[in-house]
């Protein structure tokens, strides 16, 4: 079967700490992923593989290889920004910059040294848009985006990773700091995002997982003890420590 | 324990209580036709309340337990069986009372010759056999226990499927009305039977979370 992402055999060392523990995982195109496991687990650490976000921590070191498209993303032929391009990041907490709803949609753009006007203007309608955001803001795109609600400040967030066009979204968290109704707008874009990108998605919330991944990744002290379809993980897990977690009877 | 393991484990203890009345229920019901016994008769009408009670109580727990706890894997499968075998048990009840009506609505007792004959007796002690099985698998979570319920429904089967040719041979030589409410009751303790079946698949996916209603046992 071929695979949007994959890693295979993956150790992560923070100095003398292994974070990860020979991980070998498939990712689907056009599917939600779900990480999930208690902190500490290693599922951020796995997550920020696939951007090399890892790579500005002084004591990590990787072994194994991480393949976006068949392509080794550690190779020293890789651009790391060239690779950003194409894997955009969303967080826990929204982290619009101290700018305009427009300015921080087309950051990305202007930092690839795009200066058409007309080209920016269609591709931040076309994010906002993909981004639900685009009716409550569409009249109102010069306001600070710190102005904004937290659910829709992290949608501008989700917009400026869509506006540079990449094919894998990957969020850490994405609605922990969001209330419920901003929680489930969120959600509802992740599953219409899916149609056109690779997402895969860190939470705690297991209803979350249940809700919107395809696939459920269980990630226990550096392992990946089971990693399955959704509906299988959350009706029928094969490993008991999977059962425990998810059930709460961790510990 | 955490909270959902104290509700689960509540509402464990209340279908286990609604096994037992209903399993009280079913051995008035037998009492009352093979011993023509109208006062058990009475008595099962009255009990039918608590059972209906406790059905109540447990579609309750459920519906909270599903809204408050969002329960998954083995405790999803848990509340999902139990909220059929809740419903299969209140129907079973419902059977044991209209089985004994006839004591109350016909003043001839089911001859004993046609008795053993059609092998009522048999099938209601093959019946309190399945119960017994059933009540011991959910209560020590042995889906090695539920699994003997499924023979036994066929032995049920076989005794519903013979009785038409008994009665039929026999048209002439009772009361005619004794002989109808006599297949009457073989038919729905049959009915009967295939519930305690669906109640032992329940339990096998609980506890295995594999699905073999309509499949071959």
């Amino acid at each position: 079967m071929k695979y949007k992402l994959e890693a295979k055999n993956i150790d992560v060392f923070y100095g003398k700490l292994k974070a990860l523990n020979n991980i070998n995982i498939g990712i689907t195109e056009n599917a939600v992923t779900g990480l999930i496991g208690p902190s500490g687990c290693g599922k951020s650490t796995f997550l920020r593989l696939f951007n090399r976000m890892n790579d500005y921590i002084d004591s990590f070191k990787l072994n194994g290889d991480i393949y976006i498209d068949n392509t080794n993303i550690y190779d020293k032929s890789v651009l790391v920004d060239e690779l950003r391009k194409n894997v955009g990041m969303v967080f826990q907490k929204p982290n619009p910059f101290p700018k305009s709803i427009f300015d921080n949609v087309a950051y990305g753009l202007k930092i690839q040294g795009i200066n058409d006007k007309a080209f920016i203007k269609t591709r931040v309608k076309d994010a906002l848009k993909q981004a639900a955001l685009w009716e409550e803001v569409k009249d109102d795109l010069g306001k600070s985006a710190l102005a904004l609600s937290g659910g829709q400040q992290q949608r501008v967030c989700i917009a400026r990773a869509l506006a540079v066009e990449p094919s894998i979204i990957l969020m850490d968290e994405p609605t922990s700091a969001l209330d419920p109704i901003a929680t489930a707008k969120v959600e509802k874009l992740i599953l219409t995002l899916k149609e056109k990108y690779t997402i895969i998605i860190v939470t705690h919330n297991m209803q979350q997982a249940g809700r919107i991944s395809d696939y459920t990744a269980f990630f226990y002290m550096g392992d990946l003890i089971e990693f399955d379809k959704t509906d299988t993980i959350f009706t029928n897990p094969k490993m008991e420590r999977t059962e425990n977690y998810i059930t709460g009877r961790f510990g | 324990m955490n909270t959902i393991e104290k509700e689960i484990s509540n509402l464990k203890s209340s279908l286990l209580k609604m096994f037992f009345l209903v399993e009280g229920q079913w051995e008035k019901g037998a009492n009352a036709i093979i011993n023509y016994d109208q006062d058990i008769a009475e008595e099962i009408s009255s009990s039918e309340n608590r059972i209906n009670a406790q059905e109540l109580k447990i579609d309750n727990d459920c519906e909270n337990i599903i809204a408050l706890h969002a329960p998954v894997a083995v405790d999803l499968r848990f509340i999902l069986s139990t909220y059929k075998i809740n419903h299969a048990l209140e129907h079973i009840a419902d059977i044991a009372e209209s089985i004994a009506k006839y004591v109350s609505d016909y003043n001839i007792a089911y001859d004993k010759k046609i008795v053993d004959e059609i092998r009522l007796t048999e099938m209601l002690d093959v019946f309190n056999t399945m119960m017994d099985c059933l009540i011991e698998a959910f209560e020590n979570e042995d889906p090695s226990i539920a699994r003997r319920v499924f023979k036994k429904d066929k032995l049920i089967n076989k005794i519903n499927t013979d009785a038409h040719q008994i009665i039929i041979n026999n048209i002439d030589k009772y009361d005619k009305n004794m002989l109808l409410y006599l297949l009457s009751s073989i038919r729905k303790i049959e009915r009967a039977g295939d519930s305690l079946k669906k109640i032992g698949e329940e339990i096998i996916y609980h506890l295995e979370a594999k699905v073999i209603k309509h499949s071959k046992k």
